[in-house]
Parts: C-alpha cells; sequence; structure tokens
C-alpha cells in the first residue's frame, strides 16, 4: 500500500516546505554574523582588568593572520606556539584564520568592519586606527595592558604605541613596524660598476646611480616609483620626508607639499625619467610591480621597507643576498609604519585577556614566538632583516644580537640602513585622500614629458586643501 | 448590471468592470489556486526572499546611506551633507568628464563597429556560424585574460603596438601611459571585448529584414548605400536606438577596463571614472556615506535612460505586434 506521504497534495507541500526552509537556511547562513561575542567565558569574567588571565579561563578566541598551509614553517611555529600557549592556559582555544596574500586586504578589511564580522583578534595597520574606531570596531584595552599582562610593554617604542592610542585610550597592540629606506640590487650596482656597499643618500647620487645601471641596457631601469592605487603619493609622502618636508602643515589642516621641497621630488623624479630614461618605460606601477622588476634584475633601486624582501624571496624566487638597503634619500625623516592586533569591541574582559595572553606570548616577547630567531633559523626562515624593531633599551640590544647570531642571511648588506638609523614619521590624517591626489602629480611628471610641475603641485595643493576642508 | 460571464468550465469570471462571483467564493478560487501550486509559491518565496535580501534591501540600504554618516560607532543623520562633499570633490567633475569621454568614444567605437561587422557577416552566404563564433570569442574570454592580453599590447617597452610602430619607422606611442591616449586605448579594448555580443544581436536584426525590401530597392536603382540607408537603418532602427541606450547605460557605469589597465585613475586621473571613484570612497576611504550619495547621483541619471529604454522597448513590442 502506498504511504499517504505520497499522495500528490503533500507531496507538493513537502517541496514547498523544503524549498523555503532551504532558502531561508540560505539566507540565514549568508546573513549571519559569524563573529558575536561568542560568550562562551567562565572564569575570571568581571575580575580586576589589569589582572593576568586565569589560567582556568575557558574561552575561544577567533584570530586573524595564522599562516596560511603554503606558509609551512611558519604554520608549524604557529601550531608549536599555540601547544605550549595551551600548557599555561589549557582552556584557551585558538581558532586561527589564515589569508593567502597579505593578512589585511584594505577592501575586504572595510567590509568585515561594516559587518562587524572580523575575527575577534583583529590585524590592522598602523593607519587604520581612525577607520576603526568609527566604525566601533576595537575594544578599549588601556586597562588591560601593563607590565604583568605584558611585561615587555616598557621596553617597546613609545612612538610605535602612540600609533595605536586615541585619546589617552590604547586599542592595539604591535606585531611588527618598518621605516622606509632605499633598496638595492647588489648585482646590478656590481655591474655597473658601483659599490653596493654604499648605496646613495642623496637625490643627486641616486640620479648618478640610476644613469649607471640603466646603462646597462637591456630594459634595466636604474630607479623605479610607484604611481597609482594611491602609492604614489604614498612614496613622494615618504620622499618629502626624506627631504625634510611635510605634506601637510602640522596642524593637519592645509597642504604643505607646494614648496621647494615638493618640487625638487617632482623635479627629480622627471629628471631620471625622461632626461636620464633611467626609470623605465612603463609607469603607473603599483605595489608589487617593482618587487618584480628587482627580483627579475631588471631594476636597480626603489623605496621599500625591509620586508619586501621577504615577499620577493618568498614569493618572487628572490636571494636575500642579491639585495641591499641604505637609507632614504635626504635622511632627514623617513615613513614609518607597521601592523598590530586589535580586539573587537564588546568582547568579554575574559576574551580580551586571553587575547592580550597570546598576542603578548606570540609577538611581544623577547627570544620567544615572532622573537624566537634559533628557531626561525632550524626553521630555514629569514633571520636577519633590520625590523621588526619596535624594542628600546638592552631588550633591544639582546634582541638584535640574537637576530644577528641567527642570521640566515648576509646582515652586512643592511649596514647602512641601520648604522644611523633615519627618524621615523608617521603618515598624515586622511592619508588615503591625500595620496589619491598626490598619485596624479607623480604619474603626472612620469608619464608626461612636458608635465609643468608647478601646475601640477598647485593642482595638488587645491585639491588637497579641498579634501581637508571637507568634513 | 449584465450577467456574469462563464468560462468553458462554466464558472463565473469576473469581469474587467469589477462584477464577479460573491467574496467567500473568490476566497476559496483564490485558496484552491495557493494550494495548486504550493511547490511554486515555494520557489517563489526563495526567490523572492533571495532578490529582496541581495538586490532590493542593498538599494534601500544604499538610499539611506547617502544621507547618513557613521563616525566612532554612531550613525547620524546629516542630510545632503555627503552630496555636497561628492560635488566638492575635485575628483568629481573630473570623474564624469571622464566618464562622458568613455561613453562618447565608446558609442563612436562600440556602437558603429559592431554594425559595420554585423553588416559585412550578414553578407557572407557561407561559414557565417564561423565568423559569428570568432566575433564572439572575445565575450567567452575572462575580462581578466583580455585586460592582460591588451595590457601587454600597450606595453610601452615591449608591447606588440609599439612593436608594430618600431617596425613600420613610425614614432612609438605612451598608449595607456599619457593623458591623451589613456582613454581612447582603454575603449578600444573594451570594445574588442564586448563586441561580440553586440554583433549577434545587429545580425539577428539585419536578418530579419524580408529580402524583398532589398529587391525593390535594386530595382529602383539604390546601389549598396543607398541601400544601407534606406532600407538597413530604417528597419533595424528600433533595435539600433534600444542597443544605444543600453549602451549608454553600461558605458556610464564602467569600471573594470580603467580598473584592470590603468589601475582606476591612469595617468593624472585621466580615467577615474565615476564608479571607480565610488569603489575608492566605499574601499580606500571608508566614506560610505560619500559612496552612497555619488551612486544616487548616478542613478538618478541613469534612471532617466532606463526610463527612455522601457518607453522605446514598449514601442518596439507594440510595433512587431502590429
Amino acid at each position: 500500500m502506498r504511504s499517504t506521504w505520497f499522495r500528490p497534495t503533500h507531496r507538493r507541500t513537502t517541496a514547498a516546505a523544503l524549498v523555503s526552509a532551504l532558502a531561508l537556511t540560505a539566507l540565514a547562513a549568508c546573513g549571519t554574523s559569524s563573529s558575536g561575542d561568542g560568550n562562551n567565558a567562565s572564569g575570571s569574567g568581571g575580575s580586576d582588568p589589569s589582572a593576568p588571565l586565569d589560567p582556568k579561563t575557558r574561552v575561544t578566541l577567533t584570530m586573524d593572520c595564522m599562516p596560511p598551509a603554503a606558509k609551512a614553517a611558519e604554520l608549524r611555529e604557529w601550531k608549536e606556539d599555540i601547544r605550549t600557549f595551551n600548557q599555561k592556559y589549557p582552556n584557551v582555544t585558538i581558532e586561527g584564520k589564515s589569508t593567502p596574500g597579505q593578512c589585511e586586504e584594505p577592501t575586504r578589511f572595510t567590509a568585515a568592519l561594516k559587518g562587524r564580522s572580523q575575527p575577534d583578534v583583529f590585524y590592522t595597520y598602523f593607519t587604520d586606527l581612525q577607520q576603526v574606531l568609527d566604525n566601533g570596531g576595537a575594544a578599549d584595552i588601556s586597562a588591560y595592558v601593563n607590565e604583568k599582562t605584558v611585561p615587555a610593554i616598557g621596553s617597546v617604542d613609545p612612538g610605535v604605541m602612540n600609533v595605536l592610542k586615541k585619546d589617552g585610550k590604547l586599542y592595539g597592540l604591535p606585531t611588527s613596524n618598518y621605516t622606509m629606506g632605499l633598496m638595492i640590487n647588489r648585482k646590478l650596482f656590481k655591474r655597473a660598476g658601483l659599490d653596493p656597499d654604499k648605496p646613495p643618500k642623496t637625490w643627486a647620487e641616486v640620479r648618478t646611480d640610476a644613469k649607471a645601471i640603466a646603462a646597462l641596457g637591456n630594459g634595466i631601469a636604474g630607479y623605479g616609483d610607484y604611481s597609482a592605487t594611491n602609492q604614489g603619493g604614498w612614496h613622494f609622502t615618504a620622499e618629502m620626508y626624506g627631504l625634510g618636508g611635510d605634506v601637510v602643515t602640522p596642524d593637519g589642516k592645509k597642504a604643505a607639499f607646494n614648496d621647494a621641497t615638493g618640487k625638487e621630488v617632482l623635479t627629480n623624479l622627471k629628471a631620471m625619467r625622461w632626461d636620464d630614461d633611467s626609470m623605465g618605460r612603463t609607469q603607473l606601477l603599483k605595489w608589487g610591480d617593482l618587487q618584480k622588476q628587482i627580483s627579475t634584475d631588471k631594476l636597480g633601486m626603489f623605496l621599500a621597507a625591509p620586508d619586501d624582501l621577504t615577499y620577493m624571496v618568498q614569493q618572487l624566487g628572490a636571494t636575500y643576498a642579491d639585495y641591499g638597503m641604505g637609507p632614504i634619500p635626504g635622511g632627514r625623516a623617513t615613513l614609518f609604519g607597521g601592523n598590530d592586533y586589535m580586539i573587537k569591541r564588546g568582547s568579554s574582559p575574559d576574551k580580551i585577556k586571553a587575547a592580550i595572553a597570546w598576542v603578548n606570548f606570540k609577538t611581544l616577547t623577547p627570544g620567544k614566538g615572532q622573537f624566537d630567531w634559533a628557531r626561525s633559523k632550524s626553521d630555514a626562515l629569514p633571520v636577519g632583516l633590520p625590523q621588526p624593531n619596535f624594542w628600546t633599551g638592552d631588550v633591544k640590544a639582546t634582541d638584535l644580537r640574537s637576530r644577528t647570531d641567527n642570521a640566515t642571511m648576509p646582515v652586512e648588506n643592511f649596514k647602512p640602513f641601520m648604522v644611523d638609523p633615519v627618524k621615523g614619521k608617521a603618515e598624515p590624517a586622511k592619508a588615503q585622500e591625500i595620496y589619491k591626489v598626490l598619485d596624479n602629480a607623480m604619474s603626472g611628471v612620469l608619464t608626461n614629458r612636458n608635465a609643468n610641475v608647478d601646475a601640477l603641485l598647485s593642482t595638488a595643493e587645491r585639491q588637497v586643501n579641498q579634501v581637508l576642508a571637507n568634513r | 448590471m449584465s450577467a456574469p460571464t462563464l468560462s468553458t468550465s462554466g464558472k463565473p469570471v469576473r469581469s474587467p468592470h469589477g462584477d464577479g462571483p460573491p467574496p467567500q467564493a473568490r476566497r476559496a478560487v483564490f485558496v484552491r489556486g495557493l494550494r495548486r501550486n504550493l511547490s511554486a509559491h515555494g520557489f517563489l518565496i526563495g526567490a523572492v526572499l533571495c532578490f529582496a535580501f541581495f538586490s532590493w534591501y542593498p538599494m534601500v540600504r544604499e538610499f539611506f546611506l547617502a544621507f547618513q554618516k557613521t563616525e566612532a560607532g554612531r550613525t547620524t543623520w546629516v542630510g545632503l551633507d555627503n552630496l555636497e562633499y561628492v560635488f566638492h570633490d575635485p575628483a568629481f567633475w573630473q570623474a564624469w568628464r571622464n566618464t562622458l569621454l568613455f561613453s562618447a568614444l565608446a558609442l563612436v567605437l562600440g556602437f558603429a563597429v559592431p554594425f559595420v561587422i554585423a553588416l559585412v557577416i550578414n553578407e557572407f552566404r557561407h561559414a557565417q556560424g564561423y565568423l559569428r563564433l570568432l566575433v564572439y570569442l572575445p565575450v567567452m574570454l575572462p575580462p581578466v585574460a583580455s585586460v592582460l592580453l591588451f595590457k601587454y599590447f600597450y606595453d610601452p617597452g615591449y608591447g606588440l603596438f609599439n612593436g608594430i610602430l618600431h617596425f613600420l619607422h613610425l614614432p612609438e606611442q605612451q598608449w595607456l601611459q599619457s593623458t591623451g591616449t589613456a582613454m581612447l586605448s582603454v575603449v578600444v579594448a573594451a570594445t574588442w571585448m564586448n563586441m561580440g555580443g553586440a554583433t549577434l544581436i545587429y545580425l539577428a536584426a539585419l536578418q530579419g529584414i524580408p529580402g524583398e525590401l532589398y529587391e525593390a530597392a535594386e530595382l529602383d536603382g539604390a546601389g549598396l548605400f543607398r541601400k544601407i540607408w534606406h532600407v538597413t537603418i530604417p528597419q533595424t532602427r528600433l533595435i539600433l536606438s534600444l542597443l544605444l541606450l543600453m549602451q549608454i547605460i553600461s558605458t556610464m557605469q564602467v569600471f573594470t577596463e580603467p580598473f584592470l589597465l590603468t589601475n582606476g585613475a591612469g595617468p593624472e586621473g585621466s580615467t577615474t571614472t565615476v564608479v571607480y571613484l565610488i569603489y575608492q570612497y566605499a574601499f580606500n576611504f571608508n566614506n560610505y556615506g560619500g559612496a552612497a550619495a555619488l551612486g544616487l547621483v548616478l542613478l538618478v541619471l541613469l534612471a532617466g535612460f532606463s526610463a527612455l529604454y522601457v518607453r522605446l522597448s514598449r514601442d518596439s513590442d507594440s510595433d512587431s505586434e502590429s
């Protein structure tokens, strides 16, 4: 006998119910924020925020920037660190989220912030603080961070800590920092008869050396620079800093680059591009393009941070020994930046404490986690790059010694960059909007033989003033 | 009062003048219809919910966002501030100028070239299918692949186009890297990438023209151009108008090609389009209010063109019915 379930009306009802249920499930799945507070904490919740995490506390953390499977050694270290961390905090579960490229991809990051779907502990750039606060994204961790919870906090460069503060409140813990310098291709320097141990220190020297390298022919450029995706403006700013200039006035209300320094930066680039023909023909370059060129021995120099070299070696097949770094031309100041972890606003006190305990262990303990240079060496990871370097005093000296002792690359190649470090200077407020405008000035001189430097600077000044006046 | 009309099944059918069965019977018919089409309604609910969530809700949200500002986690109403911000942005007028330039160039190239190609293919008696495939091939390529191809063509150092110019002893060009040629180069690439669809539509329209019209024209002594002018164009007028409007609507929203070919802005911002500016507001500057406001400005403009399009398609339908 046929079951009543198979009567046509029931079949239709069932189908309709199934379809509706599927649709609703799909919608729910699409629309649900994966974050939430996940308030599964138990233990010391509600206790004194300045006290370290109770080792018995049960809490689960979702965490940005776990190394992807392709970075096998880093992932192995990550897991090993969790095991060590769990010996003290057995009930803290760390659920790492990995991304194949950069840990923070701006468009994805912006969307996640807007949708409040960032992990409990999320990775940001130093320049992101205002954006995060505008979206109510980060917890104020001032009361949680002290010498008991982060013992080495007193040895972190105050300049680095200041960029993570707003109105006296602390919103993040640093994981790395960088200052910009001049990356050189030692092989090309030698081939051009230049001394790779003495990278150029002024723009006049850069110009001379770039000409010599470009004379090698075969499509080799002496010097390269960005002029697209806001990175042209970013480098223009770094170059202004190098010459002692600025892009905005100290009060941040007016443009400050339409002066002799701004003119010097653009005139020099224009001369290298068109008079010397030492910058290659392809312009409108963005981050990644110059790294590719220098990794394939088609470029002699460009402004970079030391970690660009890690990218070149790990992703593009370059060899550490073939590169070196000198100070930013001019050497008056250099643009600095870095990365940090923030904790999602609305997280329970235990979750905040657990996050701080883990970040402290992984990224802020000298000799441990990311600063365990002996382990990095045994895992064949890069050791010897000048950065991250946010320590001061004795901790800095000890860290540098350990880094040099375990170096997996010729650290003397970075000596010109290290020996007389240039003072770091933060990016201006509304940096990306200003950079967008300054991209035009950079692309102007690099793509137009007849570019009028004065007109480019005046137009950009007017536009930046308008950007700064807008709200 | 006239008697209710009866359907073939003998049941009363509601007349257009409001007469019909009593409310109870209507309800019964409605419930019966609902029950009979339960599966269909189930599927419909899913689709409607998906549309509501992924298409309509973002549109409504965007509308409200255009009048809001979010700061320190708090959203406040700011009236027309976002619009004012957008209008005062120095990039605003440049983006509009660039977008209009792109549209104009794209219409000249993207409208005329496929029409001419369709006319030529239509003349072929053999291998028409093969030619159609050839023309449509670029549309099937992923845009990123096409763009990479054109990036190689345009490369000022090693590119194909400069290689050809060099071979012909002609001066090399900067293509994407000069304010004078960047937008035109983008349009050429975009036209190549997208003209297959338009060509096929033109071809279909051309093949719908009765052969007798051409025969009559020939008997009257018309040559090739007069046949095109007096037969082909009048016969395809509506399709041409519709495609023209569709192209205006789509070219005003251009983003992919300049974004991929010139990283969005191009030399001195010469390829910054309105939609790229919206992208910048939202994802580079975290200014969702500005992005929504600019989106609204674009929406209003495109709504005008869309209304015209709907009007024309209605005319086209009524023409084809008559």
